[in-house]
């Protein structure tokens, strides 16, 4: 199996690209394993999002 | 550098507010700054977004709806230099080497010499973000992670995540490939989520 510096590598990129098949297949199959990396790959998107807030602010004073 | 002259004080004319536009200035000139990675240069798109703002002046009842037009206006300027200004990139980047092998080390403890997580580094899952955003405790803790970024992390993020720039664009702009970008992202959006997690969620906020 994939180990957990590879699927972080991995669920970083998917913010960028899509990922191949294969590679999105060997992410899911870490990632319902791993709780850790389920965390991190949500926390990318959340990361993101925040982002995005950061610079349209529109609850920031 | 003095702000650009104001005309016609209106109901909602936070361009009369001297220490709300000083801040907000300051606030501009350390993200483009960032980007652009030239005083200079950061300097005339500030400016030049303050009189883009001014000449389009529109009343807003809220200081954050003026402050999100002035940075969308910067935002555009920043591309406008991005994409229009070859000459950009300085050598900085390229010497910036040794930091990156630094970062690679510190970034290498959250695994295990197989690749899993170490248990104290493992994530965990974060709490209602949404309600966590709307507070300016949390957003001043963001600001400090993103500047605890090293230089070329922080500069390729901002063009990712901020500005929106494309994979090739960036590539070009700071001349890499793609791997090597990759591998920059992935550490930036690592680091940051380390120190969101360290000074943020752990702290109960």
């Amino acid at each position: 199996m994939m180990n957990c510096k590879s699927a972080t590598q991995l669920l970083s990129q998917a913010q960028d690209r899509k990922l191949t098949f294969i590679e999105s297949t060997r992410v899911k199959l870490h990632t319902a394993m791993c709780k850790g990396c389920r965390n991190y790959g949500m926390q990318m998107k959340q990361l993101s999002d925040l982002s995005k807030r950061f610079i349209q602010p529109e609850p920031r004073s | 550098m003095t702000a650009p002259n104001i005309v016609a004080p209106q109901t909602h004319d936070w361009t009369q507010d001297e220490a709300f536009m000083s801040e907000l200035r300051q606030q501009m000139l350390k993200f483009a700054t960032l980007q652009l990675q030239d005083a200079s240069i950061a300097e005339d798109a500030v400016q030049d977004a303050f009189i883009g703002a001014l000449k389009n002046q529109q009343t807003f009842g809220r200081r954050a709806s003026f402050k999100t037009w002035v940075f969308a206006i910067l935002k555009h300027k920043i591309i406008d230099v991005i994409r229009n200004n070859q000459r950009l990139v300085p050598s900085s980047l390229v010497q910036n080497d040794e930091e990156d092998e630094a970062g690679l080390e510190v970034w290498d403890q959250q695994f295990d010499n197989r690749g899993y997580w170490h248990l104290s580094e493992r994530p965990t899952a974060w709490q209602q973000p949404s309600e966590s955003a709307a507070s300016d405790q949390f957003w001043r803790v963001f600001e400090v992670c993103l500047e605890g970024l090293p230089g070329q992390y922080s500069r390729a993020y901002m063009m990712r995540e901020f500005i929106g720039l494309s994979t090739n664009e960036i590539c070009q702009q700071l001349v890499m490939t793609e791997n090597s970008l990759n591998v920059l992202l992935y550490r930036a959006r690592s680091k940051l989520r380390k120190c969101l997690q360290t000074n943020w969620i752990d702290k109960g906020a």
